[in-house]
């Protein structure tokens, strides 16, 4: 009795945990509401199962547990109820799924529109670039990595040459626009996190690797490292900018490209090795 | 079930092996130290694996200390949290759990509930158990050597698991991939033996459709094991050449603290696919043992059959078959081809259908049963809660989708603990409550039992249910400190004080449990050789504990499968397997 009691609490408890829990996701900031949709339904589903799994299992234990005389009933099996539950939960996991691949088949293509944004992990920083006026990103590899070209662009590549590069500070998204992220990483893995955004993908040395997402309101975000990369993994940490257009091209102003940066450090360099001399 | 008819003896086809000369101890060293008997070696591992175990457990107290209150304790940074809880991941599922399932409860039960003397292979079953301390000692060692352990994560990915970055590069990620290695050498002695056991050595009369489910799991498990243990075998040797000798199997062009390296062309997400190769047939290599003593410990003390025995039989197979073909669920963000998720994905939610039977069957065990609520059902009960909790949170992390949000997050730590840490330890706790008269001849103390099921329950599910909504929220696990966020409500560090609060309890309730071992070994009631009043085999020896050879002068012989309670017209309300059916002689059934 007290046994089928607890365990009907257990159950109660965990919905009433799961309706008051304050924690609870942060407000979206893409287009990504489906996958929250998608997680709502989930939740219903599997609710529904617990609940009545629990709820069978305390009422047995209460109608059942042991008493003087009482006698076992003796059914080895059932083959009708048991192709019926097999039918009705393939019914349930199909509900869950169905939508599921639609959702990831959204997740996976990427619109024609969608700007190209590249974002570097390195222990334990994050850099990113953005293409130029010409619209692409220039080439890059971990070899030319070097204290004056930190993330490795070609500095031949004709199209890399207009490139902003951002480092040690936060990346800035115009709103509404959909972005395409590429992501790369120069050491370990890394994993480009922002919870508002709902998506997120590993960065592997060695490929480029991406997701796409279009950010719905304005704002400033946390980037956290969501793959273990090492001691400080829980400090590589940086910001994302959501701003209207109009504030996003001015701080794009205000960035410098690729050529420039590696001209001032031919420019630093002349001056550093004339002041020896 | 009863479907062969039993006019005569003759009827039942001989055993595969017949009686064999059996290795006899000599001394003291050879009867309890270097023993070849599988009851001996049983009791060896589980409390090998079970003190490694209090290890893993101590650890996860430190984790959960940082965790509450970060900060407070300077004994705490964040390289050691990473060792911390590289060591406690490796520990609970290899050296614990699957050498607890396999390697105690294998090499007790196997034998005894098919009806064999021993081991096929004793010698090397013997080995399997030295090479597995050998194993656990090297694993030890990491904690003592330069450097410390390795934080790589128990899952050990490169790069960064052999570059500086990372704790325990020196030593420390040598050793335990030295350690793995032994691990799974000693394992595929021991695992070959369960497997030829199950197969060759059943007594006359035990066919495979008559096997205990107990016997079911752990030999899947255990063909299971086998066929994944080499990837992750070779994955081993591979990541240590990567380590030592510089080869770049796993490595790709990269830069260490600022350098560039030597290495070139190879791919981390190889190591990936080859990882979780193994690692998710691992789950149910640790889940299908406990699917199969849950089933045992429920029918047993519920007085009723197993509902739906061939169905069960059929759902163990089925899961062991479909967990390989759905390892790269674990890699959905890893940066694999995505197109990937919509085959993983498909495969993963197939499995929730011959799982979800397997759950239904259990409670419909339960129903019009004669229900004693014992230590061991209690525990059986708990598993069914915590295992059909952490089932449909995989529900979530199955669906690709909705993995991508809640990867990495603490969601993922609270699933795999309900699933795999949780619902097994409950398997682990209803199986020694229920065996350990078996093997002492004593019961374990009831109210101490009782005492440790409530607490540990109630506290485990109090830490790992809540815990889904911070991964909800959206903090990600392997996090020392989660420090300044913009999302983060001050509420959450309340959570996970309350939560490491519970962990603590639960982990001294522990305490309480190697107490009732230790004291219920001398001072515990008299058990008798059937105290439950189970059908199968191993509750109908000769002697209680069973002796070298387990049957006596001659093997039993089986009639019937071992789930025969409270049937209609028996006297009793169960029938032992190896008792004749009504009119038939028993000084006829000697083969």
């Amino acid at each position: 009795m007290a046994v089928a009691l607890v365990l009907l609490l257990v159950a109660v408890a965990s919905v009433l945990f799961h309706i008051y829990s304050p924690w609870w996701w942060t407000p979206i900031a893409s287009n990504w509401r489906y996958i929250d949709d998608t997680i709502n339904l989930t939740f219903w589903i599997t609710g529904a199962v617990f609940c009545a799994v629990i709820a069978f299992m305390a009422y047995c234990v209460f109608r059942f547990h042991h008493k003087e005389g009482r006698r076992a009933a003796y059914n080895p099996e059932n083959k009708k109820l048991e192709w019926w539950l097999s039918i009705v939960t393939a019914v349930g996991v199909a509900a869950m799924l169905a939508p599921g691949l639609v959702v990831w088949h959204q997740f996976v293509t990427v619109p024609d529109d969608a700007t190209d944004v590249e974002v570097v992990g390195q222990q334990w920083m994050w850099s990113y670039r953005l293409p130029g006026k010409d619209g692409r990103l220039g080439t890059s590899d971990a070899r030319l990595i070097s204290p004056d070209n930190p993330l490795g662009l070609n500095p031949n590549d004709p199209n890399g040459q207009d490139d902003i590069v951002v480092q040690s500070d936060d990346l800035h998204l115009p709103v509404g626009k959909p972005v395409k992220v590429l992501l790369r990483s120069i050491d370990v893995l890394h994993d480009f996190y922002v919870p508002e955004f709902r998506a997120k993908m590993d960065m592997i040395p060695g490929s480029v690797t991406y997701y796409w997402f279009t950010p719905t309101r304005t704002g400033t975000f946390d980037v956290l490292c969501a793959e273990l990369c090492g001691t400080a993994h829980a400090q590589m940490r940086s910001r994302v900018v959501v701003q209207e257009a109009k504030e996003y091209h001015a701080w794009l102003e205000r960035q410098r490209t690729f050529a420039e940066l590696s001209g001032q450090h031919d420019v630093a360099k002349a001056a550093y090795r004339t002041g020896r001399e | 079930m009863v479907d062969i008819p039993f006019d005569e003896v003759a009827g039942i086809p001989p055993a595969e092996v017949g009686e064999v000369e059996l290795y006899h101890p000599h001394s003291w060293w050879t009867r309890y130290v270097f023993s070849q008997d599988a009851k001996v070696i049983a009791v060896q591992y589980s409390i090998t694996a079970m003190s490694i175990g209090m290890v893993a457990l101590v650890l996860s107290w430190m984790m959960r200390l940082q965790l509450g209150f970060p900060g407070t304790f300077s004994f705490i940074d964040a390289n050691q949290y990473l060792q911390f809880i590289t060591m406690h991941g490796m520990i609970m599922v290899i050296y614990l759990l699957t050498a607890l399932f396999l390697g105690g409860f294998g090499n007790y039960l196997i034998p005894l509930m098919v009806g064999a003397r021993d081991m096929v292979f004793p010698y090397v079953n013997m080995l399997s158990y030295w090479v597995y301390l050998l194993a656990v000692l090297v694993l030890v060692a990491t904690f003592f050597v330069p450097g410390g352990p390795t934080g790589a994560g128990w899952t050990l990915y490169p790069p960064q698991a052999i570059l500086s970055g990372t704790p325990g590069q020196d030593w420390g990620i040598v050793l335990m991939l030295a350690s793995l290695i032994l691990f799974i050498i000693g394992f595929t002695m021991g695992g070959l033996n369960y497997v030829v056991t199950v197969l060759q050595a059943r007594t006359r009369g035990m066919t495979l459709m008559r096997m205990p489910l107990t016997v079911w799991g752990i030999f899947t498990a255990t063909v299971m094991a086998l066929l994944a243990f080499p990837a992750l075998f070779v994955a081993s040797v591979m990541l240590l050449l990567d380590r030592l000798l510089g080869t770049s199997f796993f490595m790709p062009t990269l830069v260490e603290m600022g350098q560039l390296t030597k290495y070139g062309g190879g791919s981390p997400i190889l190591f990936q696919h080859l990882f979780w190769f193994f690692g998710h047939p691992e789950v149910y290599i640790v889940a299908l043992p406990a699917f199969g003593i849950i089933s045992d410990l429920i029918s047993v003390h519920a007085r009723k059959n197993i509902f739906g025995y061939r169905m069960m039989v059929w759902a163990i197979v089925a899961i062991g078959a479909l967990s390989f073909v759905v390892w790269a669920h674990h890699m959905y963000v890893s940066g694999m081809n995505p197109y990937f998720g919509f085959f993983f994905a498909t495969t993963t939610l197939i499995i929730a259908i011959p799982t979800a039977i397997k759950v239904y069957n259990w409670v419909l065990t339960l129903w019009r049963g004669d229900i004693h609520l014992t230590v061991p059902m209690l525990f059986a009960l708990a598993f069914i809660i915590t295992f059909v909790n952490g089932g449909l949170t995989g529900l979530f992390l199955g669906n690709v989708v909705v993995d991508v949000p809640l990867s990495d997050t603490m969601f993922v730590v609270a699933h795999f603990h309900m699933v795999m840490g949780i619902a097994p330890i409950m398997a682990v706790f209803g199986g020694l409550y229920h065996w350990y008269p078996k093997v002492t001849g004593r019961m374990l103390n009831e109210a101490l039992g009782r005492f440790h099921f409530w607490v540990t329950f109630i506290g485990a599910y109090a830490i790992f249910f809540p815990m889904h909504y911070l991964g909800l929220l959206g903090m990600p696990r392997r996090y020392h400190d989660i420090g300044e966020t913009t999302f983060v409500p001050a509420s959450a560090h309340d959570l996970n004080a309350f939560m490491s609060v519970a962990a603590l309890i639960v982990g001294f309730a522990q305490l309480v449990f190697l107490f009732n071992i230790i004291w219920s070994l001398f001072k515990g009631k008299e058990a008798g050789s059937n105290p439950w009043g189970a059908a199968s085999l191993e509750w109908q020896t000769p002697e209680t504990p069973p002796g070298h050879g387990n049957w006596g002068k001659d093997l039993p012989i089986v009639y019937r499968w071992a789930y025969d309670y409270s049937v209609p017209g028996a006297a009793g309300d169960f029938v032992p397997q190896n008792e004749p059916p009504a009119g038939l002689a028993t000084q006829g059934a000697h083969p």
